[in-house]
């Protein structure tokens, strides 16, 4: 890999992200275009959340990298893999000792603290897309702050099934001021984004759009005051650690309708079985 | 323990391996040499080439043996290296008229100067298996030595539409200066509304098989524009380029390229007089498919500036440009593959609360 820039891509191109990084964090929640490149993994695969760890990466770093929470599923392997290669800096599973936290899909269980940067994997970056899918249009919408559609739209699922149906990249408005799509992380995790020490930064490769959440901002997932915003919850605990309170996968583990419920959070999960959190039963 | 992610690491290895072996497939069969990909599957290096952007033979015949001769993954492959290499400099807008022409065809004009030259075409063939193919045939026993004519460089060979410009019957092109700046995709991301510039480097770049179907929509009445094609040529031009310290343009490169331009219905009004439109395709190498459906997208796309209702998503510049790209296709399709467990998991906890308030009952 000697023949690669450190972490592959070229100065020019990092300095041309970073600027878009800047410019996404002076005004929180607003899509930055940026001029992304073909990645040597596919479109889809996380090739935003790549250019944006890549261009703020340094040697001294740790890189963390989950997928669906978890450090081992395969495409935070390969990422993780790819960074390990073209930089050479360490890597973590643990949330705490990371500086650098690359993720598709979840936040941490663990709180974030100060200094750590988080970059998202961001499929569709357009909060308003499935309301309309011209992006000439969106554009004006965000720019005449115009996001009536989006309460209607969340008014609507009120009216069809007594409550909003909207379970992940659940909308919200940043700083008070623009409508953002948070990734594809499940309304579970969208208290965390509000004032976070951590900086958060929201990578979208195919979609070619940067944006950001500074360190402790304003996100406020939308509502109404008679349907407040609520995360899902579980009537069990974590099946491996007993954790209350945390997002939980469900595993089939046979064809009788037995069902396992685990940590999505893998690190968090194992860690507390090794501080012999053992499950309630 | 059911915790079915661990050992992605091992698992991916292995999967690598097992590619690796899949591609070489049976060892007692001789492996595949570029020079052979480059020579005998040569219309699948050019649209490797076309759709990914670089014009070098080699790296996409290697490209095609890596991809296992998926043409989609060898065009992402090159690309891949592309985006990785320097810019250094902008070539001089070739001058396709100047071209040692291969192959030149008019559906416009009966005889032209410079005449009608077939080439190497598969469009008088009788699809039928040539079962004479399948052994090796000796060299040198094929007909092309008797009287199929070489490249015709001393011929003067106009291009057509320069022959209608002449008489005003068609559209002029506007003249891009040396300073012209072009936009390039690959540097900058794309907004709407997009410049033609732009746009067709977008075309060039997109998928055959997209832009196919939706230059067929155009002629099945999806945006309709009429085409004539005014003009299909295939063969060699040079790349020059005048580099700042020097001054002058030196050439640096011949490439292959098919260029076809379709003259398209006419525009007029009570203060303009009519004129024939265009629309313009170029791919690198044979690919005049591509150049032929690009140049009939091209067209469709123009209607804002030729004052067209844009009736059929053939002519809104948006659905057509954002969704051409071959590469980011594959990559958003495919993608589903990977693991959605938190988000489905969520929607699954919904699904049964709200199954819960109709009275029924399922597993918590």
């Amino acid at each position: 890999m000697s023949r690669y820039n450190f972490a592959y891509l070229d100065e020019q191109t990092k300095r041309m992200i970073r600027r878009a990084i800047l410019k996404a964090v002076a005004v929180p929640g607003y899509q930055v275009p940026f001029g992304s490149r073909e990645m040597p993994l596919s479109y889809g695969w996380g090739t935003g959340g790549v250019q944006v760890t890549a261009s703020v990466i340094g040697p001294t770093d740790v890189l963390k990298v989950i997928d669906q929470g978890a450090d081992d599923t395969t495409n935070a392997v390969s990422i993780r893999k790819f960074f390990a290669r073209t930089t050479g800096v360490a890597t973590t599973t643990r949330t705490e000792e990371a500086t650098l936290i690359q993720t598709r899909h979840r936040i941490p269980e663990t709180p974030l603290a100060p200094g750590q940067i988080v970059v998202f994997q961001v499929p569709i970056p357009e909060p308003l897309r499935w309301l309309e899918p011209r992006e000439a249009e969106t554009r004006k919408m965000h720019a005449l702050e115009e996001y009536g559609v989006m309460y209607v739209r969340l008014y609507e699922d009120i009216t069809r099934h007594g409550r909003v149906a909207q379970t992940y990249e659940y909308p919200v408005i940043v700083n008070g001021r623009y409508l953002m799509r948070p990734s594809p992380i499940p309304k579970f995790d969208n208290p965390k984004l509000d004032r976070s020490p951590a900086l958060m930064l929201f990578g979208a490769g195919r979609e070619k759009r940067i944006y950001a959440v500074p360190p402790w901002t304003s996100v406020k997932s939308l509502d109404f005051d008679d349907h407040p915003f609520e995360v899902e919850h579980w009537d069990r605990p974590c099946d491996l650690c007993g954790a209350r309170g945390a997002f939980l996968d469900e595993l089939i583990v046979d064809d009788k309708g037995g069902r396992l419920f685990i940590c999505s959070d893998t690190d968090f999960c194992a860690r507390r079985q090794a501080a012999g959190d053992e499950p309630a039963t | 323990m059911y915790v079915a992610v661990k050992g992605g690491e091992r698992a991916i290895d292995q999967a690598h391996r097992l590619l690796a072996e899949e591609r070489r497939g049976d060892p007692s069969v001789p492996e595949l040499s570029l020079a052979q990909i480059e020579q005998q599957l040569a219309l699948a290096v050019d649209r490797v080439m076309t759709e990914g952007s670089l014009y070098d033979r080699p790296l996409a015949a290697l490209a095609v043996k890596q991809a296992r001769g998926d043409l989609v993954e060898a065009i992402f492959l090159l690309r891949a290296y592309r985006t990785t290499l320097p810019r250094l400099g902008v070539s001089r807008p070739l001058d396709t008229g100047a071209m040692v022409v291969h192959r030149r065809v008019s559906a416009i004009f009966k005889d032209l100067p410079g005449g009608q030259i077939l080439g190497p075409t598969f469009d008088y063939t009788h699809r039928l298996l040539d079962f004479g193919l399948a052994e090796p045939c000796t060299p040198g026993s094929s007909a092309t030595d008797e009287g199929a004519a070489g490249p015709e460089a001393d011929a003067s060979l106009p291009r057509v539409m320069d022959l209608l410009d002449r008489e005003g019957l068609i559209e002029s092109e506007p003249a891009v200066g040396d300073d012209g700046r072009v936009g390039d995709l690959t540097r900058e991301p794309l907004s709407f509304p997009a410049g033609r510039d732009v746009r067709l480097q977008n075309l060039a770049r997109g998928d055959e098989g997209f832009l196919l179907a939706m230059g067929y929509a155009t002629q099945r009445g999806y945006g309709r524009n009429h085409p004539f094609a005014g003009e299909i040529r295939q063969g060699e031009v040079s790349v020059s380029l005048t580099p700042e310290e020097l001054g002058f343009s030196v050439e640096i490169a011949t490439i292959t390229v098919t260029e076809c331009q379709m003259v398209n219905q006419f525009n007029g009004s009570a203060s303009m007089p009519a004129q024939f439109t265009r629309g313009y395709g170029l791919a690198f190498g044979s690919a005049e498919r591509k150049a032929m459906a690009m140049a009939l997208v091209d067209r469709a796309l123009r209607g804002r500036e030729l004052g067209e209702e844009a009736t059929s998503p053939t002519q809104d510049e948006e659905f057509v440009l954002s969704h051409s790209d071959s590469v980011e296709a594959s990559g958003f399709v495919q993608h589903l593959k990977l693991p959605h467990y938190v988000d489905f998991q969520s929607e699954l906890v919904l699904v049964r609360d709200l199954r819960a308030a109709h009275g029924v009952t399922t597993p918590r």
